[in-house]
């Protein structure tokens, strides 16, 4: 099925780079090109085979290619293919929300904190509701961190609680009352059937309802959790994959001090 | 005397299962002085009581919540429901359901001595204990006619939350390779206090544990072995609060392997110590019986404290697990010890410290048929580089004879598998187990090198810790947070409430029945 070790495609497009006008790069400029693999819920054979091809021409994939196919289990179908994308999107108008904020260093955060607000910052983690998972959590409190980046319990100037996993959102609040939380940093992993969405919902209506929401800063995080999804929630902040404690505890700490927060919960 | 190609020095490992043994039996004292709720209710089930009432309420869970409303539960089940029979005449179902209906209770009969008791309940126990022992013959049969897989047996999961969307992906695993399906359980279950009835299609993150569905699955993966020529075992979680409860469901379904760790439930699930360890004791007599292969979480340590740093906790776990194990009857070939490929995988030389961890652990522990898992911790969304961390992992389960590999997935962190990644793993765990098979036998570790001098370095931190741990005892370091950096009060975390110290009265038959493999 190769077509051999060199492209013999004519490359008879424009290479030159329009931001207005991006599309993926294989190896030379405009190609589009594009790998996927998919299974189809059909036997293997050449009827396979076309039936990817035709499913990449509608996703906008021109000269679909299928590498390699193999059949997984009776009626069942793997493939890897490559296809050149025909469609562009305008780089230039992009708007994503961010988390406003410059991301510091562990000792620069603990120095800002100390120098404008005096005195501690009280987090509270989680991961809520039925979610088992910690790594989240952990990652972005426990003294040891992720990756090199320390974790919130190592900060002088924060005091921290993470509660650890399958915490309810009735005790989660209750904790962050009793130890006058300034920040909950709930972590979600588990996001099949949007339930993250559901325990995130549930979190927000609960604090508003104790009359706490505007009292406390809110934050959440996972793999599939982006600021911009938090922030529909009715959070302050989302930190979605390869967001580290220093993130958190920069956007944290300058919050507070934008928030004006000097004085404790008590 | 075993020949040890790290270089360790057996009279230390049997020192340090020797302080296991204490830390173990300083357990069991406790354990042996105690029943639960989930205790009771997989009597309840052993006697035939099943099904649920119009609310959805299991009749285990009526039957025993009744005996802790009437403050008669450190008697037992066995004590009221033997009374039950022998006065009313009518079966353990029968009594539950009138009990379910609130036309009977349970502490109004007259007391009878435990001969008594037993010989009227044998007509119902005994059927069920038969059909586990069959079970296992069942298993033993298919094994020695149409055989099984070669060691490490290949696992993989299961996971869509739908039973019969499950039996499609298993099928498909076992036609790819697979030795060993495991049913995920939907997230949430190990805290709930019941088992839920009845075939099951809707889960989050996986699908739930029942009776029916262990059926289920157990049929079908019976046909795909018959259909590829190899037993498929079928692998679920007797973990939470309903362990022995899963564990007597799965006995009598047939599955083959249980995930079975209450230090696992302690640390990371924070269900109450006291509780699941006495849970734990009964679960592990009645897998132990049933032929069941049971599988520890010390892998899961790793995933919160750093696998370089704590490799010796893995190992004191496995040694405390493995006597904890033998006191409940469970033999060593039954034993799935945990443990993982976890490290940063930017550290340098990372894969010699895994292999030797691997090769330690595999020695230490001869006879286990050893459960090692693969990378999840540093697996980042890059398929392409998580494909090769699984392939390390892999080289290192065929040269260190693992007993059960774990597949990692490409696609760790990302979803729940797909088809084709199981299929890509699987492919990538044959082509290396094949295609590295004798590389055990071949290499050797050089004396004073980076492997021997970690391996016994590890052992030296295990034996350090359990030495603690032996005049501290296990409650108070799991209070103190000795493993995997998290700390768990005896009196606090889920299910207390369902202990309670065993009365005057109080008989559980099946223990000493299984242990002494009757009908086997």
């Amino acid at each position: 099925m190769s077509e051999g070790l060199y492209s013999m495609e004519s490359k008879d497009f424009d290479k030159t780079l329009d931001l207005k006008k991006i599309k993926p790069y294989g190896d030379t400029m405009n190609d589009g090109k594009v790998q996927l693999s998919f299974t189809l819920p059909v036997p293997a054979g050449d009827e396979a085979v076309e039936a990817a091809k035709q499913l990449l021409k509608k996703m906008g994939l021109e000269n679909p290619l299928v590498v390699y196919s193999k059949e997984l289990t009776p009626g069942f179908t793997f493939v890897n293919c490559y296809g050149s994308c025909s469609h562009t999107v305008d780089y230039t108008t992009i708007h994503v929300p961010k988390v406003e904020s410059q991301t510091m260093s562990m000792d620069e955060t603990d120095k800002f904190i100390r120098e404008n607000l005096g005195r501690k910052i009280i987090a509270v983690g989680a991961s809520t509701g039925t979610d088992a998972h910690t790594v989240g959590i952990d990652a972005i409190m426990n003294m040891k961190g992720y990756a090199g980046h320390y974790g919130l319990e190592r900060y002088e100037m924060f005091e921290t609680l993470n509660m650890g996993s399958q915490v309810p959102n009735e005790e989660f609040i209750a904790k962050a009352i009793e130890m006058h939380a300034d920040a909950l940093l709930v972590s979600q992993t588990v996001t099949q059937k949007d339930v993250h969405i559901k325990n995130m919902t549930e979190l927000v209506e609960m604090l508003e309802a104790e009359g706490l929401r505007d009292k406390v800063i809110l934050v959440a995080g996972g793999p599939r959790i982006s600021h911009e999804l938090a922030k529909e929630l009715g959070y302050d902040a989302g930190f979605g994959s390869n967001s580290y404690a220093d993130d958190v505890a920069s956007f944290l700490a300058q919050e507070m001090v934008k928030r004006k927060m000097i004085t404790t919960n008590k | 005397m075993q020949k040890s190609k790290l270089g360790i020095d057996f009279k230390r490992v049997e020192y340090a299962k020797s302080l296991a043994r204490k830390i173990a039996v300083d357990v069991q004292n406790f354990a042996d002085n105690y029943t639960t709720v989930a205790v009771e209710r997989t009597i309840s089930r052993i006697l035939g009581i099943d099904g649920i009432d119009e609310n959805g309420v299991p009749l285990p869970n009526i039957i025993v919540d009744s005996l802790v409303a009437s403050n008669t539960i450190s008697q037992g089940i066995i004590f009221a429901l033997g009374n039950a029979v022998i006065e009313t005449g009518l079966s353990p179902q029968t009594i539950a359901e009138k009990v379910s209906k609130g036309e009977m209770e349970l502490d109004k009969f007259k007391a009878h001595d435990t001969k008594e008791l037993l010989d009227a309940l044998k007509p119902f126990y005994e059927p069920n204990i038969i059909r586990i022992a069959n079970r296992r013959k069942r298993r033993e049969h298919y094994i020695n006619t149409i055989g099984e897989g070669t060691k490490p047996y290949i696992y993989v999961i299961v996971a869509t939350g739908n039973i019969y969307e499950d039996v499609v992906q298993a099928q498909a695993a076992a036609r790819q390779g697979a030795d060993v399906i495991a049913v995920i359980r939907t997230t949430g279950q190990s805290l709930l206090d019941y088992v839920p009835y009845g075939a099951t299609t809707e889960g989050f993150g996986g699908t739930f544990a029942t009776q029916e569905n262990f059926r289920i699955m157990r049929k079908a993966l019976d046909e795909v072995g018959e259909e590829i020529g190899r037993y498929i075992r079928l692998c679920n979680y007797c973990s939470g609060l309903c362990m022995p409860e899963i564990a007597i469901m799965g006995a009598l379904e047939g599955l083959d392997v249980m995930l079975n760790d209450a230090l696992y439930g302690i640390l990371f699930r924070d269900i109450n110590m006291q509780r699941t360890l006495v849970d734990q004791y009964f679960s592990r007599v009645i897998n132990g019986y049933a032929g069941v292969i049971i599988n520890t979480g010390e892998d899961n340590y790793l995933t919160t404290a750093d696998a370089f740093e704590e490799g010796h906790t893995v190992l004191s776990s496995d040694l405390i697990n493995e006597q904890l194990a033998l006191l409940a009857g469970l033999p060593e070939d039954q034993m799935g010890l945990g443990h993982a490929f976890e490290m940063d995988p930017m550290i340098k030389n990372g894969f010699l410290y895994e292999l030797a961890q691997a090769q330690m652990t595999r020695e230490i522990f001869p006879d286990a048929t050893l459960k090692y898992m693969p990378p999840t911790k540093f697996m980042t969304g890059n398929i392409f580089r998580g494909h090769i961390q699984d392939a390390l992992f892999n080289i290192i389960g065929i040269w260190t004879h693992q007993g059960i590999q774990l597949l990692g997935m490409p696609t760790e962190a990302i979803h729940t598998p797909f088809m084709s990644d199981r299929y890509l793993s699987i492919e990538n765990a044959r082509y290396i187990f094949n295609n590295m098979y004798d590389i055990g036998e071949e290499m050797e570790f050089r004396e004073g090198g980076i492997i021997r001098t970690r391996a016994a370095f590890v052992l030296e931190k295990a034996i350090a810790l359990l030495e603690k741990i032996t005049e501290e005892g296990l409650f108070t370091a799991l209070e103190k947070g000795m493993f995997a950096d998290v700390k768990r009060p005896k009196n606090g975390g889920k299910g207390l409430a369902g202990v309670s110290e065993k009365g005057s009265h109080y008989i559980n038959p099946f223990i000493d029945m299984m242990k002494n493999r009757l009908y086997l």
